[in-house]
């Protein structure tokens, strides 16, 4: 009786902490959603902004965005899945790898400013890119590759020893056993682990503010070594930077409600793939 | 009639970094008979068979010494191609592992990855592979079908028949029943008789009548050592070691 009691007791505690979390979530959407969604319209996502950012819409930064994330994704998604095959396939476990990637783990617990400030030195100056999409894109990549390359590790490591030792018995080359025994099955995980990280840096607003975004532009990029605006820190500027700070508030939440969407959307192309790929694989 | 030596392993030292699990070996694998491995837990009678195939070259830090001759070449030398080698010694694991992957994809992968790619010679094989595993009755109108809708020994026959396709010489069982019920066992072995014809067939057990059953030749291995290695009938009915007697009576192991 007693057991129960306490396995009860348990389960209650933490069922009580998930609805916790769950309510702080919704309320956060709920209370962006009631004091953003008035400004949402088909002129809002599409028009550039007006009047000193009074008016008008947000589409250069919708389109910033989806271009930065384009640019972060070509770094790390190739990237961040090589090196993890490498270092989880190949790479012979010595201190210098376990070093390696201990590194790795840390330096996803690097503050976003610093990869701004890096990127700045690294894109911007030594290697000249100039204040672009290019240096944004890049710089939000090396700010992305830790997560990937450790989510990508993590999907491959689900992937049973004995699919490789199966295919190796046969006659397989290493290669072999890797690319057709045990890609394909991390594959999915691999994308949901990159998609997500890139979700994250479409967020970021420190690594982009030295290294490319602009406070107002009102026309579109032309190419990589443009400026260009971005959501979070067209956010950044109508919540902190405005001089109507109070008028343009419904607007500053209308963007976030929009990057919000575009984050939501993004994981949500994840989860898509993943179901997908793991259906044909059930087939 | 006159044997052949398939496979024959001289002085055969093995190590897991400074842990010795093999020590002197001397075993001779004759053609087209099978000979059995059987020993306690942790004898090393499973790394043996993994060295055959240089399977436990993927583990870190494993090192073998000797000589271990495959139609006397020796298969130790640093000249000789792992690759090749797997292809003319096959594997079947402890465990069932065929890949996620329909019916027919698990019989053609050897094929596809030793670049057959003729599909009629594909497609010949596989059912041929299916037949000679005692599976393709049960599994011909449902080649499409994912592996994993199979049964556990119906897996197993699975990875047999896969092993079989890309049609090697020697055939190594590593425990092949101990995941299994004891009528797919009893298929498993009737296989393995009906498998020596072809093939020279090596397997581990730690199920002493499978072995009394199945082999032809019975080597017994305690603490990495080879104890004795005998025809089966001398083992089990007449071995010279006390050790022997012992465990094949049951007093330990």
């Amino acid at each position: 009786m007693r057991k129960k009691v306490i396995q009860f007791i348990g389960f209650f505690i933490l069922r009580g902490f998930m609805y916790f979390v769950l309510a702080v979530l919704l309320l956060f959407l709920y209370d962006i959603g009631r004091k953003g969604g008035g400004v949402i319209s088909w002129e809002f996502l599409t028009a550039a902004p007006r009047h000193g950012m009074t008016e008008g819409g947000i589409f250069p930064a919708i389109m910033g965005t989806c271009l930065v994330t384009m640019v972060t994704a070509f770094l790390a998604i190739p990237l961040g899945m090589f090196s993890a095959i490498y270092l989880n396939e190949y790479a012979k476990q010595t201190r210098l790898t376990r070093l390696i990637r201990l590194s790795i783990r840390n330096l996803s617990g690097v503050p976003s400013i610093v990869y701004g400030l890096f990127g700045v030195i690294l894109f911007v100056n030594i290697l000249r890119f100039g204040t672009s999409i290019l240096s944004a894109g890049l710089t939000l990549g090396l700010l992305t590759l830790p997560w990937t390359i450790t989510a990508s590790e993590e999907a491959i490591k689900t992937i049973p020893n004995s699919y490789r030792e199966g295919a190796l018995a046969l006659g397989a080359t290493k290669w072999q056993a890797i690319r057709t025994n045990v890609l394909p099955y991390a594959i999915p995980g691999m994308l949901t682990g990159t998609v997500l990280g890139l979700a994250r840096a479409a967020g970021e607003t420190a690594p982009i503010m030295f290294t490319g975004a602009a406070f107002y532009l009102p026309y579109l990029p032309k190419s990589l070594g443009d400026q260009f605006m971005a959501l979070p820190y067209h956010l950044y500027i109508m919540a902190t930077q405005h001089h109507a700070i109070t008028q343009v508030r419904p607007l500053a939440y209308g963007t976030a409600l929009v990057l919000i969407a575009l984050v939501l959307g993004m994981n949500m192309v994840a989860i898509v793939i993943r179901y997908r790929l793991r259906r044909k694989r059930r087939e | 009639m006159e044997l052949k030596a398939k496979v024959e392993t001289r002085n055969l030292n093995f190590y897991y970094g400074a842990k010795q699990a093999l020590k002197n070996i001397n075993i001779i694998c004759a053609e087209n008979q099978v000979t059995a491995i059987i020993g306690p837990s942790g004898c090393g009678k499973s790394t043996f068979v993994r060295v055959l195939n240089r399977m436990n070259d993927v583990i870190p830090g494993t090192r073998a010494e000797g000589e271990i001759f495959l139609d006397g070449e020796d298969i130790l030398s640093p000249k000789v191609d792992v690759v090749e080698l797997r292809r003319r010694v096959g594997m079947v694991f402890q465990k069932p592992n065929p890949f996620p992957k329909s019916i027919y994809d698990n019989v053609a992968y050897g094929l596809r990855i030793n670049s057959l790619r003729d599909r009629i010679k594909v497609e010949q094989l596989v059912e041929k592979s299916l037949r000679e595993a005692a599976l393709w009755d049960e599994v011909k109108d449902r080649l499409r079908e994912n592996a994993f809708t199979l049964s556990g020994g119906q897996q197993q026959r699975l990875c047999i028949a896969r092993a079989l396709a890309v049609e090697p010489e020697v055939m190594l069982f590593d425990e092949p029943c101990s995941a299994i019920d004891p009528i797919a066992t009893a298929k498993i072995e009737d296989l393995i008789q009906k498998l020596k014809q072809i093939y020279t067939v090596v397997i581990v057990t730690h199920n002493m009548q499978q072995a009394a059953r199945v082999s032809d030749y019975t080597a017994f291995m305690m603490l990495g050592e080879l104890v004795e290695f005998d025809r089966t009938e001398e083992i089990f009915t007449n071995p010279s070691q006390k050790l022997t007697e012992d465990y094949i009576t049951g007093r330990f192991g």
